[in-house]
Parts: C-alpha cells; sequence; structure tokens
C-alpha cells in the first residue's frame, strides 16, 4: 500500500479540519492582521479541496511564521528566510503535495530576498503567501524592506534613507506567473485570491497587506482599499505583462500615498511550471519520488550497474 | 615504497589535456594488471600555469603517491606565451621541465618537447642530469604532432614515448582510446602514438636506464575510482536520490558526478542559488521523505551552519559532505588541507549533535557515505562526510567488489499509514512525532500526505506534538532526548571498525591520523619498521561520535604518540585530548599545512626527528612540530 494515498482523494473538506483540537494560545497581539491571513487560508483551503494531510505549510520566521502553529496541516516552520528553499525541494520530491510558504517582509524581502527571485524565476508550482506590515513585528518594530522611506525606528532614528522594495514588480520581473495583493482588512477578497493562488498552476506570489498595531500604527495597511479590478479607474488586462507591470508600478507608489489598491495584478496560466520544464527535458520523473520507498516493485538500482564501465 | 615501481609524472599548463591524458594512462596501467595511485597538482586557474600529475604503477598495492618519482614528460606550457600581445610571462615556459626537478629520482628519465622547452635555458640544467645520472631525452613531441594531426595530440606522441622507454605494449593505450575517442581523431592519434612510438626506438636505446614498467596481475578486478567517485556511488547505493547544491571547488566533483549518476536513475539534482538554499532544499526533499544530500567546501560550508542547526533541532535526516581545502576565506581553491575539522564539528549555535565521518580511503569513502546515510535516516540526526581536495581528486585502482553490495533504500524511522493508526497521539489527534521517552532517543517520523500522521516540524524548543513550548521540563526532555542518540550511535559505530590499525600490535611508538592522510602515514610506518623502529599506526574515521576506547586503548598500547595532520592548528589532536580527557603529555604533532598532502619521507624524518632525536625542530620548511601540553 502506498504511504501516500491522502493523495488524489475526493470528498468534501470542512474548514474545522484546518483547526487544531485544542486551539493553542494565539501568540499575536489583539488587531493582528495575521488573524486574516489564518481566516483567509482556512476558508481558502476547503475551496481547493485539499485533505490537511496533502497539505504542507512551510514557514519563515517572525510573527507571521507561527501561521502553522494555528493551521492544522503537515508544517514545516523553519528559519529566517529560507521557507522557500525548503518548500521547494518538498514539492520536488512529492508533487502530491499542496504546498504553502508563509512569512513575513522581513523574511521574504529582506533576508529571504534572493529565495524569492529564485523561486519565481523557477516558477515552481506552490503559493508563496507575505504577511506585509511594513515592519519586524516579532523583534520589535525596525524597519523592513517594505517601509516607506522616512519610516523612523530604534535602528533608523534619521529616518530610513532607503525606498521600498517593490515586491509585486519584483515578483512579475523575476518570472511569477500569478501575483497578487490582498488585505487583512478584506477578508471576502483575501478568501478569493487565496484560493486562486492556491489552485494556480505555477509560482503564485500573493502580497498580503496585514496590520501591525503594535509596532506600526502608520501603515497603510488598515486603509479601506480599493480592487483594481473592481475599479474603472484600473482597467487593464492580468494577462498582459506591460499593462499588469503598470498596474503595480501605481499600486506600490499609491500604497505610500494613501491609496490601498489590492487585486489581481498578473496572472499567467500558459507558462509551465518549473517541475513540467524538469520533467520535460528529463530532469526529473514522473512518479513522485517520494513514493518509491514505500513501492515494494520499484526496482532500486545500483551505482555499480549503471556507471561503473567507465571506471574500467 | 616497493622495489620495481614507476612513477610517472606529466607537466604543462592547466589546459594542456594533462588531467585527461593521465587518466588514461593510469586506466592502461591498470588494465595491464597494475596497482595504481594517482596524485593531482594544479593551479587555480583555467589556462596555464603549472601543473602536474603523478602516477604510480606497482605490482603491490599502493597507498600513497610514494616519494618523489622516476619518470617526467614534461609537455611545456602551450598557453605561457601570450599570443594576442606576443609577450613572456617570465620564464614561465619553462616551468613544466624546470619546477619538476626536484623529487626526480636518481636515474630518472627526462623526456620533454623540444618543440615547446629549450633545457639550455635552464640554469645548472645538464650539470644536475649528469649528477644525478638522469637520462634526457628531448623529442619535438610538437613538431610531431603538427605534422600528423593537430598540435594539441602532443600528449598522444608523449605517451607514445613513454611506453617505448618503459617497455610498455601499446595495446591497452590503443584500446583505451578506441573506446573513448570519435572516429574523426581516433586515427590520427593512433597514428601518431605508433610513430611517436617507433622513432624512439629506432633514435634511441631505452635500455640506457633502468626506468621499465613493472609487469603485475590482479587478484580480482579493479577499477579506477576516486573518493569524490566512491563518495557519489556510496549516497547512490545508499537510497540517495536527491542532491543539491553551488559549485566550489572540490565539492563540484561530487556535486557533478551525483548530478549525472541521478539523472539515469530518475533521481533530483538541483543546481540553486546560494549553500544556504542547497542545504535548506536537502532538508525540504528529506522531510517530504527522499534520502537527501547536499555540500560545499569550507565558505559554503559556513553558509549551510544554520539549516544544519535546523536539520538537527527538526529531526530531519540529511547528509552532508563537506570537501576541504586550503583556508581561511577562499584560501587556496585548489591545495588540500585539513583545516575544517573544528569548523564542521562545532559549526551552527546550540547544544547541538551530528555525527562526522572522515574517510582514509577511496574504499573507505563508499562505505562511511553508506553509513552515514544509514545513521543519519535511523537515527534522525545530520551525518557529514568530511574529506579533502586530496582524497576526492585521487584515482586509485580498488577492487571491484568494494561497489558490489547491495542498494538499501529503506527510509530508516519512517512509520507507514499502518503502523501510524496505532502510534501516540495527543488528545488534538495530532500524531506525537516528538515523544519524550523512547527508545535510542529516536520518535519514528511520518511523512507530509500519509493519513493520520500530520505534525509541525519547527527549529523552534517544541512539545511531543511539534508545538512551540518553552516549557523548562519540556526542554529538558526533549534535549536528553535528543542527546540520548548520540550514545546510541556511539554504541552503534563501535562495532563498525572504521578505525583503521596498523603495524605491529605491540609497537613501542605510535602516529595517530585521521581522514586522507592514513595510506601515507601507512607507508611510513612500514618504513620506519624496515628502518629498525618500532611504530605502529592508527587512521581514525569516526570523528563524531569519537572512538573514546579505540584511541584510548591506542595511546595506552604505547610510549609516545604522533599525530600528523595537514593544518597549522593541531586541530585532530586537540579534539583527541578534548575526547580522551588526558594523555596530553603523550600527544605530539607534525603538521604540514604548504597546500600539499603529506609524502610518506616526510613522516618518516619528522618521526625519526621528533620521537627518536627529540628535537623540536624538524628540518625543512614544510613540516612543524608542536608538542602538546601536559596533562
Ligand atoms: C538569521 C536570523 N536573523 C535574525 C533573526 C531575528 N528575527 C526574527 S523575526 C525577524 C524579523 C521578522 O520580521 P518580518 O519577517 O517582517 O515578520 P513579522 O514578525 O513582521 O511577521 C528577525 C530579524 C533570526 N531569527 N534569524
Ligand atoms: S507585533 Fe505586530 S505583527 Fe507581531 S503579532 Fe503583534 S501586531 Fe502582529
Amino acid at each position: 500500500m502506498s504511504a501516500f494515498n491522502a493523495i488524489g482523494e475526493e470528498r468534501e473538506i470542512d474548514r474545522e479540519e484546518f483547526t487544531p483540537g485544542i486551539e493553542p494560545q494565539p501568540t499575536w497581539c489583539p488587531g493582528c492582521g495575521d488573524f486574516g491571513v489564518l481566516k483567509a487560508l482556512k476558508q481558502a483551503l476547503p475551496e481547493v479541496g485539499r485533505t490537511p494531510e496533502e497539505t504542507l505549510l512551510v514557514t519563515g520566521i517572525g510573527c507571521s511564521g507561527k501561521l502553522n502553529s494555528y493551521l492544522d496541516s503537515y508544517g514545516f516552520h523553519t528559519i529566517h528566510g529560507r521557507s522557500l528553499p525548503v518548500a521547494r525541494a518538498a514539492k520536488l520530491a512529492n508533487p502530491g503535495l499542496e504546498v504553502i510558504a508563509a512569512g513575513g517582509d522581513g523574511d521574504g524581502y529582506g533576508i529571504g530576498g534572493n529565495h524569492f527571485m529564485h523561486t519565481a524565476r523557477e516558477n515552481h508550482d506552490m503559493t508563496y503567501v507575505v504577511f506585509n506590515n511594513e515592519i519586524f513585528g516579532l523583534t520589535k518594530g525596525q524597519t523592513s524592506p517594505t517601509s516607506p522611506k522616512g519610516h523612523k525606528s530604534k535602528t533608523q532614528p534619521h529616518g530610513s534613507a532607503k525606498d521600498p522594495i517593490r515586491p509585486l514588480s519584483l515578483a512579475l520581473t523575476s518570472g511569477a506567473s500569478y501575483v497578487a495583493r490582498t488585505a487583512a482588512v478584506n477578508p471576502n477578497q483575501a478568501k478569493e485570491i487565496l484560493t486562486e493562488a492556491i489552485q494556480h498552476d505555477g509560482f503564485a506570489h500573493v502580497d498580503f497587506l496585514t496590520q501591525c498595531p503594535t509596532w506600526n500604527k502608520d501603515a497603510r495597511q488598515y486603509v479601506p482599499y480599493t480592487d483594481v479590478q473592481d475599479s474603472d479607474d484600473y482597467d487593464f488586462d492580468v494577462h498582459d505583462r506591460v499593462e499588469a507591470q503598470e498596474a503595480m508600478r501605481t499600486a506600490e507608489e499609491a500604497l505610500y500615498e494613501g491609496e490601498v489598491l489590492t487585486g489581481r495584478f498578473y496572472v499567467d496560466e500558459g507558462r509551465p511550471s518549473y517541475q513540467e520544464e524538469k520533467q520535460r527535458i528529463g530532469e526529473m520523473p514522473e512518479t513522485p519520488l517520494a513514493e518509491r520507498y514505500f513501492d515494494d516493485d520499484y526496482e532500486w538500482e545500483r551505482a555499480y550497474d549503471e556507471f561503473i564501465d567507465k571506471h574500467r | 615504497m616497493t622495489e620495481s615501481e614507476l612513477i610517472w609524472r606529466i607537466s604543462g599548463g592547466s589546459g594542456d589535456g594533462i588531467a585527461s591524458t593521465s587518466q588514461n594512462f593510469a586506466k592502461a596501467l591498470m588494465r595491464s594488471g597494475l596497482h595504481v595511485f594517482t596524485h593531482r597538482h594544479y593551479p587555480s586557474r583555467i589556462r596555464g600555469g603549472h601543473t602536474y600529475t603523478e602516477i604510480r604503477a606497482s605490482d603491490e598495492p599502493v597507498k600513497s603517491r610514494g616519494d618523489g618519482y622516476n619518470f617526467l614528460l614534461a609537455l611545456g606550457d602551450s598557453f605561457a606565451r601570450n599570443p594576442q600581445e606576443d609577450a613572456y610571462y617570465g620564464n614561465e615556459e619553462l616551468k613544466p621541465l624546470s619546477e619538476n626537478l626536484d623529487e626526480l629520482r636518481e636515474g630518472g628519465v627526462i623526456v620533454y618537447d623540444s618543440g615547446l622547452l629549450d633545457a639550455d635555458e635552464i640554469e645548472g640544467f645538464d650539470r644536475r642530469v649528469e649528477e644525478n645520472d638522469w637520462h634526457v631525452y628531448p623529442i619535438d613531441l610538437r613538431g610531431m604532432a603538427r605534422e600528423q594531426g593537430r598540435e594539441v595530440m602532443r600528449n598522444t606522441a608523449g605517451v607514445g614515448v613513454t611506453c617505448a622507454l618503459i617497455g610498455m605494449d601499446l595495446e591497452y593505450i590503443q584500446d583505451l582510446m578506441r573506446e573513448a575517442m570519435p572516429d574523426k581523431i581516433l586515427e590520427p592519434n593512433l597514428e601518431i602514438l605508433q610513430t611517436a612510438y617507433e622513432q624512439v626506438q629506432e633514435e634511441h636505446d631505452p635500455d640506457a636506464h633502468d626506468v621499465r614498467i613493472p609487469s603485475g596481475e590482479h587478484d580480482e578486478p579493479q577499477l579506477l575510482m576516486s573518493g569524490s567517485d566512491a563518495i557519489s556511488y556510496g549516497a547512490i547505493d545508499e537510497g540517495c536520490r536527491f542532491i543539491s547544491g553551488y559549485p566550489m571547488t572540490p565539492w563540484t566533483e561530487v556535486f557533478t558526478i551525483m548530478t549525472q549518476a541521478l539523472s539515469g536513475l530518475g533521481g533530483i539534482s538541483e543546481q540553486v542559488e546560494d549553500e544556504i538554499a542547497a542545504a535548506a532544499l536537502a532538508l525540504g526533499a528529506s522531510h517530504a521523505g527522499v534520502k537527501a544530500m547536499s555540500g560545499s567546501s569550507g565558505g559554503g560550508f559556513a553558509l549551510m551552519s544554520e539549516p544544519l542547526g535546523l536539520a538537527e533541532m527538526t529531526e530531519t535526516p540529511v547528509v552532508f559532505v563537506e570537501a576541504m581545502r586550503a583556508g581561511p576565506s577562499t584560501g587556496m581553491p585548489t591545495k588540500t588541507e585539513q583545516g575544517d575539522l573544528e569548523h564542521v564539528l562545532y559549526t551552527s549555535q546550540g547544544d547541538t549533535h551530528r555525527v562526522v565521518f572522515a574517510p582514509g580511503t577511496v574504499e573507505e569513502a563508499y562505505d562511511q557515505t553508506r553509513t552515514a546515510f544509514r545513521i543519519a535516516y535511523e537515527y534522525q540526526i545530520p551525518a557529514i562526510v568530511l574529506y579533502d581536495q586530496k582524497l576526492g581528486g585521487e584515482l586509485i585502482s580498488v577492487p571491484e567488489s568494494t561497489f558490489d553490495r547491495e542498494p538499501n533504500p529503506d527510509l530508516g524511522s519512517v512509520l507507514t499509514e499502518e503502523e501510524l493508526v496505532d502510534a501516540p497521539h495527543n488528545a488534538a489527534g495530532k500524531y506525537e512525532r516528538f515523544q519524550h521517552d523512547v527508545e535510542d532517543g529516536v520518535s519514528p517520523r511520518s511523512l507530509p500526505g500519509q493519513k493520520g500522521g500530520r505534525f509541525l516540524a519547527t527549529g523552534n524548543e517544541h512539545e511531543p506534538s511539534g508545538h512551540i513550548s518553552e516549557s523548562p521540563e519540556n526542554r529538558v526532555a526533549q534535549v536528553d532526548r535528543r542527546s540520548q542518540k548520540v550514545e546510541a550511535i556511539r554504541a552503534e559505530l563501535d562495532d563498525e571498525g572504521n578505525q583503521t590499525p596498523h603495524g605491529p600490535e605491540d609497537a613501542e611508538y605510535g602516529i595517530l591520523t585521521w581522514g586522507s592522510q592514513q595510506g601515507t602515514v601507512e607507508e611510513a610506518v612500514d618504513e620506519l619498521n624496515a628502518a629498525g623502529h618500532s611504530v605502529k599506526s592508527l587512521g581514525v574515521s569516526d570523528l563524531t561520535p569519537y572512538p573514546v576506547a579505540e584511541v584510548e586503548a591506542f595511546v595506552e598500547s604505547v610510549e609516545e604518540v604522533l599525530v600528523v595532520e595537514m593544518n597549522a592548528s593541531a586541530q585532530f589532536r586537540g579534539l583527541t585530548q578534548k575526547e580522551l580527557g588526558r594523555y596530553g603529555e603523550k600527544l605530539s604533532s607534525l603538521l604540514k599545512y604548504n597546500g600539499n598532502p603529506f609524502e610518506p619521507a616526510d613522516i618518516v624524518e619528522g618521526f625519526e626527528s621528533t620521537m627518536i632525536d627529540g628535537n623540536d625542530d624538524v628540518p625543512g620548511i614544510e613540516t612543524t612540530f608542536v608538542p602538546a601540553a601536559g596533562d
């Protein structure tokens, strides 16, 4: 019997399945935007139809990284900035898993920025949710890569001299095939976008605006948002790179000027995922690697037979 | 040192085909029934710069490159002259000849390419030839190659000349050429080989010198393997099907061999953005249920230290290989050293545990890589195979039977879904992945995708369910359990025979060494005993857990111990003293850290001068003697 027969099972999934039996006391502050991500994920996952056992949630370090303490699935709470490389390999090893990576803006755009760029470039079939509160939460309010220019903190007392990073544009130019931004203050859109992102076949990046009432009261994350696709002012085609790029630029500037624009910014259904590319060129087997170890009929070859001739 | 042996050195510039030519010649010698051992010396540049490869061939098994050599084929450095500017880089051009004379034995043979090199430009050449009774054959290899094919084929001409001068049949070389070369270049190469061979026989008298190819016969079929090959095949035979890495010399060899091998076996290889990612990917693959490995060399391994700690805390099995080169920082990329020992033992924060193996030979590299995987997956702990540029790069003839073992895809302590049904669950219905009281400290794991096995792996301290916890009682229980695994591993490894004793059991003196120096030390021990001393050695391969009992018995049994290693700070002696807790006054160090490995003569000389004569000052600039502090 395969060890992975939870995969592919078809049945209705209940939202409560993703809720731990005894709810651990959340360590998030009252009013924290992170609750919004948790709620949206719990609503989205049953829509996607995957069981908690088919789901692997890989997180980084930060308040955001605590996410998988409150979501019941297989989980890997890694180290600061490194959720993506762990998640990538788990997906390659067992493509039957629904792999979701998550972490903060410091985690994903700062220390893990290199991995963000490369995971998007490779277009791994997974979802990456970045809790963007424009601040380092867990280490008590230092300036983050998304903090606005001039933002004052204990580590930047004169106000940051750096322009904030542009995560949506960065994801797009790096090669992500799905790029969206949503906000904790809008649960309906958040659920819809997360559902879509998880179902997307390729690297789906969701910049999730989360408020941090404890360290970052000034951020725009609390402000009522505009859905760029519902709005007549931002009429653009999410499938057109150039238009999407322009819309992202507007959204990324507007965020620091008082207007919060969210929604789908770019969707490319045509780009093959990394796994598909690897399989096409013969770099990856069709059957999940992980399953072989439990497959009694699988023939394990020895180096001896395959390669020894060139050493004779 | 055996009586009849050929030690052939081919020298030239990097990029002149020294590596491929010597590899072929080594194989030809092996096929003719001899045991071979090769040693590579190359600079950290792609083209030009003096490089050589040495092949020692004997009818008896050989364990090191030996002392000196007796046949030089100097091809010349075709890149020394800068064609664009037509400028010279000093007398760089002559290096393939001039730089190699010091180690050429008396009565040795020199063949040099008179098309590229002019011996008259080397100061005192004729005098040295006479003094050492060398036999010199200036031959226009370049001209010969140009006439019949292309200039690059002067390597082949050199091999033809060699065969004629040492009395070796051409058939082994010809066979290899036919197997490896495409038709277009095969014909001219065979032609050049033959012409060169015949020309020597016509124009010279090979009987003028005594350097001859020995004749031998193998008891069993042999393979030409490097340490990097052996590590890779060990990993593959043990079921490793995922590798991730970032290129860095000399680890790149394992990375590329594994990649090629895995592609044939339907495994996965990932070249990623940096070493942090590489290590993290290996963890991700292992967490999902695949035997995985990553690796690097010094600086790259430094980047892996945080994922290494994560593997320990989350109890994710993984194997890393660390290929040492001379450090610190980027150091000397193509030169060997054993300076990363402490780095590999202690890097990463907290009370971490890992298993570290340092194989001493190519055969051990295969065996101990397998053991590393078995231990890592059984005990859910990171295991590291620590080796150096020397062991990774040297090609040696080893019995085919070394590699003739059953594959082992066993994932270790993983439960099946049936077993998970009866496994302990907490009140929340979650699988207790990290139970407190389990035998040997090993709490079996489940894999994502399995029914009834959901758990959280986290680098934070956690309770049995995997949830983050800072409870003092839980902390102590978890730390103790993780440590308990190490004791269980120690008990298991004690039976493995990973340590290699050599020499008479009742010897008066001992030499302790680790990793790649083992074979060289053993040859030195034989020489010392032949010279009337009473010496034995122990090559240590288990570094963590350290084989305390075995090393203690060894140290107890002798008067004094010389610890031989390739670094300047006596790292292994430090480890030994720490693990044994005493015997400081009995241990002295013989250290070499100039980028080149020990040769048997270094050790013989170092031993006699320090152990016998009691000098603190070892003659020569290359080795240093450091007496240990007392207990
Ligand atoms: C290598 C490393 N550097 C620094 C830290 C300390 N650290 C923990 S969380 C964090 C920042 C978290 O900020 P962010 O990623 O924005 O997440 P948030 O807490 O806001 O959700 C830092 C710097 C660490 N754990 N590891
Ligand atoms: S510090 Fe900020 S981000 Fe962290 S839990 Fe509190 S509100 Fe949320």
